[in-house]
């Protein structure tokens, strides 16, 4: 292939767990010198195949070549060993060790901080990588846990380097910082792999793609021959059209009022400082920020499940009436119509018990009701069933509990459960988070209906082109503070990007 | 005050002894994540395993040679407590049982064993009193560096104490060596704050955890041992040992899982354990005594307040502390 060598060969790999295969003879070159995009949808097995490349799970059938030759991976140490090194989409630090004593975990040999320091900074200074090796962990920012990971990688001589959604948590910034580094390694003669949700990425990124699909390789296609809707049509195995759309808003009338609010974490360190803005009816007001600058805190604020400092939160009625939400307890503000569909890092933590089925999931919300001392669980039945229908959440069945269902159906679950309480606002954060393309444009339809039909949207979301598409306004978050609102139909993804990463931008409302 | 100085510091040092024992092996157990509440019963076990050791070999009738008399109660010691850390750890790491209950468990069988057996012997000599006195064995555990005493009120502080002193202050400063600067300390570290990223790096977690649970109770079951030889001059009498091996376990929290901190927490420790007998009350108030000694318990609780107020990461106890480890489950 253009005269390139292949540093990975996969031939007719199979892997399955009980009866599901998440890999049917699955056959891969990984070329030297190129960076390759590994695509599909959530649950086609991208994840378990790098898996076996880096020896956290064992092949059932197939064999693996490394540099033209037959080898067995049994551990992560074997792939170590051969040169192979994967950044995993949760990190894999300790959090109370330094970025040095990380990097070296688990190498045999006398114990020489100083060495390895040096060995580090050499390796930082060739790639450009900023990191300061006896900091903390617990210290580093997302983005420096990250460049940890990688120099980990580096420092064991890996020449072929796996990246699971590397992007996930990044600032547009730092993802350029990043892609700059993996484009050096590529000139350096390195194998790169890459798996992202994140199209636009690809295609800056990588020089091929290869897609799988229902754990079977689709085939693969050079970047710059192909484009966006091919590789998402080649993903899903039919032509699907990725439009976001942005519904012009109807009658907006402020919802929701959000006036100098002040928050402590417990640590007593600011969450939010005096922050104001308006949330209208029948608009999507979309939030932008690094994570933890404050979404989290805000949204409990306003949902009544985080204690405030000073200011205030009003619900607006249509006839203009105020009402202050903060002091109320989050019972009563969720009979108000205000709903929270939050979805946090370990999807499961909050908003659905893992342990429960569909049915008792849905049953959370309306267990209050009625005056029998016996709960009614006819409704909650119907209603597992309707979002089962709707969203199309792949699931044995309705009793089977919500940690057993993947990430994208469980949030499917929540997000479903929330909009069916028919709410006046509807608070959402990270809806998406690891959803593949054809699930996250689900959602957004699921949210856009509820724009037209007049709730008031808060949307905080990770992916800034998704924002752009989506929000009518779009505020930043830094810090904390408010550093902008702007018109999501005007605003550029630079603008918003250094916004993010900008202490004290000034604010121009929109 | 001197002279109450003199005194004071040598009995509180030889209190804080068998506590050092005990915390530096529970530290180096819960550095490996293994929250073992059973150090209370290993040392018991480690003790009576030294008694029996001892009363065999002092009633064998065989001349009595030095070197022997303290190899074989210290190797039964030590073998007695490992098979209890091995116990511990076949239930703990291996089936993963609860440790708290494991560990609960382990504590109550072993101050049971200790007494079992510690009766049994007082019966086979059929003694007056019921306790065992293995007088030959401790004069050789006791015996002390010869020019302590020529050395004064500084020898007295310094020198005067026996062989198994020193070795608790020396292994307290290796753990803490370990533990820091080498590579095998690394890694133990690893499994205990996130055993799911020290195997992903790996390191071998259910090895790291039965050698490093292991070891811990070896050397809890030390201070027992030193507790019977040593400061109770050999007499074994069931129920002795009292509660020092919990005051053990708070040490490690008071030392904020540091072994060489813990030298002198144990003896302060020791100090305040003892304290009550030196604060005059008068015959007519003994009921105050009581009082006094609580102070142990009431230093830990505050202690315990002061830590849990959470100032920096590396003094919080290791993350994965209590914890069942299991490849799959991620």
């Amino acid at each position: 292939m253009d005269g390139k060598t292949a540093a990975v060969t996969l031939k007719n790999i199979t892997k399955t767990f009980g009866s599901t295969v998440a890999n049917d003879k699955v056959s891969l070159e990984i070329n030297k010198g190129e960076i390759l995009s590994l695509l599909g949808e959530n649950g086609s097995g991208k994840t378990t195949l790098m898996n076996m490349l880096s020896g956290i799970y064992f092949p059932d059938e197939g064999q693996i070549f490394i540099n033209g030759k037959e080898e067995v991976i049994r551990s992560p140490k074997d792939a170590f060993d051969l040169g192979i090194g994967m950044v995993h989409q949760h990190f894999k630090l300790i959090d109370v060790l330094t970025a040095t004593e990380n990097i070296i975990l688990g190498l045999k040999g006398k114990l020489n901080i100083k060495a390895a320091t040096k060995k580090i900074q050499e390796i930082c200074d060739k790639y450009g990588f900023e990191i300061d090796p006896n900091q903390k962990i617990y210290d580093m920012t997302v983005s420096q846990k990250q460049t940890v990971e990688i120099v980990k990688v580096l420092y064991r001589g890996a020449d072929i380097l796996i990246l699971d959604e590397p992007t996930a948590v990044l600032t547009p910034q730092e993802t350029e910082k990043l892609f700059a580094v993996l484009r050096k390694m590529r000139d350096d003669g390195k194998a790169i792999v890459i798996i992202t949700h994140k199209m636009h990425e690809v295609e800056s990124l990588s020089d091929r793609v290869a897609v799988l699909r229902k754990g079977a390789y689709v085939g693969d296609m050079v970047t710059k021959e192909t484009n966006v809707t091919e590789m998402t049509n080649m993903m899903v195995g039919r032509s699907v059209t990725l439009n976001i759309e942005r519904p012009d808003p109807v009658d907006p009338k402020p919802r929701i009022e959000v006036k100098n609010l002040t928050v402590r974490n417990e640590e007593g360190v600011v969450k939010l400082e005096d922050v104001s803005f308006t949330a209208n009816s029948g608009e999507i007001l979309g939030i932008a920020g690094i994570s933890g600058c404050g979404q989290k805190e805000l949204l409990e604020a306003i949902a009544g499940l985080q204690v405030t400092e000073s200011g205030h939160v009003y619900y607006i009625e249509d006839n203009g009436e105020k009402e202050e939400l903060l002091g109320k307890d989050p019972l009563a503000i969720a009979e108000m119509g205000v709903t929270l569909s939050f979805v946090p890092e370990d999807r499961l933590g909050m908003g659905l018990l893992g342990n429960m089925d569909l049915t008792d999931n849905m049953l959370l919300r309306s267990f209050r009701k009625g005056h029998s001392l016996f709960t009614d669980k006819k409704e909650p039945k119907h209603l597992a069933e309707k979002v089962v229908d709707d969203l199309e959440v792949v699931t044995p069945s309705i009793s089977t509990p919500v940690r057993k269902l993947s990430g994208g159906n469980v949030q499917k679950v929540l997000v479903g459960r929330e909009i069916a309480a028919a709410p006046k606002v509807l608070l959402t954060a990270y809806a998406v988070r690891g959803l593949d393309i054809n699930s996250s444009y689900a959602i957004y339809d699921l949210i856009n209906q509820q724009k037209k039909e007049g709730v008031a949207v808060i949307f905080v979301g990770e992916d800034l082109d998704v924002l752009l598409e989506l929000s009518d306004r779009i505020l930043v978050l830094c810090g904390g503070k408010v550093n902008g609102i702007l018109d999501g139909r005007t605003a550029d993804k630079n603008e918003v990007g250094m916004l993010m990463t900008r202490m004290g931008g000034t604010q121009d409302n929109a | 005050m001197f002279g109450f100085l003199m005194n004071f510091i040598p009995r509180a040092v030889v209190q804080g002894i068998p506590l050092l024992y005990g915390s530096t092996g529970e530290i180096i157990t819960q550095k490996s994540g293994n929250l073992n509440l059973g150090i209370p019963g290993v040392m018991y076990v480690g003790a009576i395993s030294g008694v029996i050791g001892a009363f065999f070999y002092e009633n064998s009738g065989a001349a009595i040679n030095p070197f022997l008399a303290v190899l074989i109660p210290l190797l039964c010691c030590l073998i007695g407590s490992l098979l209890m850390g091995l116990l511990y750890c076949f239930l703990t790491v291996s089936l993963r049982a609860n440790q708290n209950v494991t560990g609960l468990a382990l504590t109550t069988f072993g101050v049971g064993f200790g007494n079992f057996f510690g009766g049994s012997l007082i019966k086979l000599v059929n003694s007056d009193v019921p306790s065992i006195a293995l007088s030959t064995t401790s004069s050789y555990f006791s015996k002390s560096l010869p020019f302590a005493s020529k050395l004064g009120g500084f020898g007295k502080i310094f020198f005067s104490y026996s062989f198994l002193a020193y070795l608790a202050i020396i292994i307290a400063f290796v753990a803490s060596y370990v533990l820091n600067r080498t590579r095998a300390g690394l890694h133990l570290r690893a499994v205990g704050e996130n055993p799911n990223t020290a195997d992903a790096a790996g390191i071998n977690v259910t090895k790291y955890k039965y050698v490093a649970t292991c070891v811990g109770c070896m050397i809890a079951g030390l201070g027992g041992l030193y507790y019977v030889m040593d400061y109770a001059c050999g007499v074994w009498s069931n129920d002795a040992f009292g509660d020092r091996g919990w005051l053990a376990i708070a040490l490690v929290i008071f030392t904020i899982w540091r072994p060489n901190l813990s030298v002198l927490a144990s003896f302060l420790f020791g100090g305040l354990y003892i304290l009550y007998l030196y604060i005059p009350t008068g015959m007519d108030h003994m009921e105050y005594q009581e009082i006094y000694k609580m102070i142990p318990y009431v230093v830990t609780l505050v202690v315990l307040v002061i830590t849990s107020m959470r100032s920096k990461r590396e003094n919080q106890p290791p993350a994965s502390l209590g914890l069942p480890y299991f490849r799959e489950e991620r």
